[in-house]
């Protein structure tokens, strides 16, 4: 009895020890590569820093209203907080590739799509970005010509433009990373149709007499040179 | 050497370039661009081209016409005033040599970049010596336009002539608020009207100013006019300036200020980057050569409505706090934000503080803090509110006060340059 204890303790030693002998080295590969892959990271994130800063993408950013986001959630300038992305993207890529290595199984389907859905948190970041640029350079045009135009509220014109444009672009990341697209979708319908009627409502009802003022404007000739002569002649 | 630059003309069509090459060489060019200017062209045509009979008989001249798609009859209007002295018809009057009448269509929409560079390439093809630009809306030109506009070329020499006009003096307020002494504070050359849609030049200014700007650029297309005369003194050319009677007072729509900022404005901004070297050394001003005689102000009484443009600069200042505040220093805009309070009865818009203004924004403008287009855009609300103290200033004084008023306005442009140096290329 106590013999065969000895010998299954033995076996099951032995077992451990093979296992153990089998996994290191495929261990220390994993903490080279994580290790190389830190050494490149840092590089990568260094390399982008001084990039992002020659291209003077923190103005960039700034006009597109992203800093002022940035600022509000108390995170760091886009050039850092990108940097910094960038270097746990690739670091995370290089621990993945190393815990691969490691043949656990499932594991490596699920690093696989990791993988795979990289280009797409990529494209999602990317359309975010531009987005929010698109929408402050056509909110300020609005506000611009509503403002030189003479036009009322021109500051609600601007508003409801970068509302729309952003719940546009929301709905394009989401979409592109897969997150309740559907769900997405149709919340991007109902909010989009809504504030379309409540803006036709809202001119229907609240501006009858501008409409028929535009409109007179725009179509009676009789009374187009009206008050022209008021104006300041520049040139 | 016209066959040799065919391929650089390339945006001309076939037929005008076959039109040209039938034409010659000329002595003189008269370019007249149009969109739907049958109503006037008529008229103005006459004057040309009996200008041209009365002081150049026996000069090859010739008149182009760069249409920008009119639909009333505009370019066949032009066409007819051609002189054949072969036929000798006995409705035109006697010319010693052929006076040719070229219309072509560069656009189905008008384009005044386009015009101008169409009118200058058939210049260069031409080899003309002296050309002039008759702007459609001239109504009020004389036959002796043409003189006072190509004989300093022609006979001595110039290289630009630029206008000057007897004006109201509610009319033309962005030209002696912004552009008349901006362009004398920076270049230091006292040129009353740096934005004229009448002007003569010589076939070098021409050539030069064809081959070396950047036609693709949407502001030198907008501001072409501006840029031509901006190009003229930074590139040393000899100008002067005559005189052309009475400017006629043309009501305009809130709507058209906007077009003429990016036209002079936008224009003087976009010269000063690649002219940085010449006008960063200059200082105080000096007259230049000018003919005919003394302008004057017109002092008949004419409707403005000043309520309205200080109403447009209270909203501009109150609606574009956060485009103004990546343009301007925070004591300029704080100042701007103090009157244009409600409260503020005596409103006034100061020289010294319109000058920073315009020298943060043509900095901001530098630095493309944001589109700079937005930027000259943004411009215009405060333009009004300084247009508001101009009219009040100028309300009740004669014409010596008006022109007293421009001269210290100009004088706080060259005070203030050293402003614009330091904000130039540092922070605000």
């Amino acid at each position: 009895m106590r013999e065969m204890i000895v010998s299954e303790l033995t076996q099951a030693m032995e077992q451990l020890t093979r296992g153990f002998a089998h996994i290191l080295p495929r261990i220390i590969v994993l903490v080279i590569i994580a290790f190389a892959g830190w050494v490149v990271a840092y590089f990568l994130k260094v390399f982008l820093r001084s990039i992002l800063r020659l291209i003077k993408f923190d103005k960039l950013s700034e006009s597109a209203g992203a800093s002022a986001l940035l600022t509000k959630a108390a995170l760091p300038s886009a050039t850092e907080l990108l940097s910094r992305l960038v270097f746990w993207v690739a670091w995370l890529g290089f621990i993945l590739l190393g815990v691969s290595v490691l043949g656990i199984f499932g594991l490596q389907e699920q690093i696989a799509k990791f993988f795979l859905f990289l280009p797409h948190l990529f494209v999602a970041l990317c359309i975010m970005f531009f987005g929010l640029l698109a929408a402050s350079f056509f909110s300020r045009a609005a506000l611009l010509a509503a403002v030189n135009a003479n036009l009322p509220s021109p500051r609600l014109l601007s508003v409801s433009i970068r509302f729309i444009i952003i719940i546009f672009v929301l709905s394009m990341v989401f979409e592109e990373v897969g997150v309740a697209e559907q769900t997405m979708l149709v919340a991007f319908g109902i909010a989009f149709g809504a504030l379309m009627l409540g803006l036709a409502i809202a001119f229907g009802a609240g501006g009858k007499d501008l409409a028929q003022q535009f409109l007179e404007k725009k179509f009676g000739h009789g009374k187009k040179d009206e008050g022209k002569e008021d104006e300041l002649s520049p040139l | 050497m016209a066959e040799v630059r065919l391929a650089d003309e390339s945006f001309l069509t076939d037929d005008f370039l076959r039109q040209l090459i039938n034409v010659g060489e000329v002595d003189i060019l008269v370019g007249v661009p149009t969109h739907n200017n049958a109503k006037t062209i008529g008229s103005i045509v006459e004057a040309i081209q009996a200008g041209i009979l009365r002081f150049f008989p026996r000069e090859r001249a010739a008149i182009i016409n760069a249409d920008g798609g009119s639909r009333d009859g505009t370019p066949e209007l032009i066409v007819k005033a051609a002189i054949d002295d072969a036929r000798g018809r006995s409705s035109k009057p006697y010319t010693l040599r052929t006076l040719h009448s070229i219309s072509t269509q560069y656009s189905s929409s008008p384009a005044r970049g386009t015009a101008l560079q169409t009118i200058l390439a058939a210049a260069e093809l031409l080899r003309a010596k002296a050309c002039a630009v008759i702007s459609p809306d001239s109504t009020q030109i004389t036959t002796d336009w043409l003189t006072t506009l190509l004989q300093p070329i022609y006979t001595e020499e110039f290289d630009l002539v630029l206008p000057t006009y007897s004006r109201h003096r509610s009319d033309g307020i962005l030209l002696t608020n912004l552009l008349y002494p901006m362009t004398r504070a920076l270049y230091g050359l006292k040129i009353r009207e740096p934005y004229a849609l009448d002007c003569a030049f010589s076939g070098r200014l021409g050539s030069q100013f064809l081959a070396q700007n950047a036609w693709h650029d949407e502001t030198v297309r907008a501001g072409c006019e501006t840029q031509f005369t901006l190009g003229a003194i930074a590139g040393e050319y000899r100008i002067c300036q005559s005189f052309f009677g009475t400017k006629e007072h043309v009501p305009r729509g809130s709507a058209d200020l906007v077009p003429a900022m990016r036209q002079t404005v936008g224009a003087l901004f976009s010269s000063m980057e690649p002219n940085f070297s010449f006008w960063s050394t200059k200082t105080g001003s000096q007259s230049i050569p000018t003919t005919g005689a003394e302008r004057e102000c017109i002092l008949e009484p004419l409707r403005v409505n000043r309520k309205r443009l200080r109403e447009m600069f209270t909203t501009g200042i109150a609606e574009l706090e956060s485009v103004f505040q990546s343009i301007l220093s925070p004591p300029t805009l704080a100042e701007l934000q103090r009157i244009a309070r409600p409260e503020e009865v005596r409103f006034r818009y100061s020289a010294e503080l319109w000058v920073k203004t315009v020298y943060e924004f043509a900095a901001a403008y530098h630095k493309s803090v944001i589109s700079r287009d937005h930027i000259i855009q943004a411009l215009a609300p405060l333009f009004r509110g300084r247009a508001f103290t101009f009219l009040v200033e100028n309300s009740n004084g004669s014409a010596d006060d008006v022109e007293h008023n421009v001269e210290a306005l100009c004088l706080e442009f060259e005070r203030m340059k050293p402003y614009l140096l330091e904000i130039w290329n540092g922070g605000k």
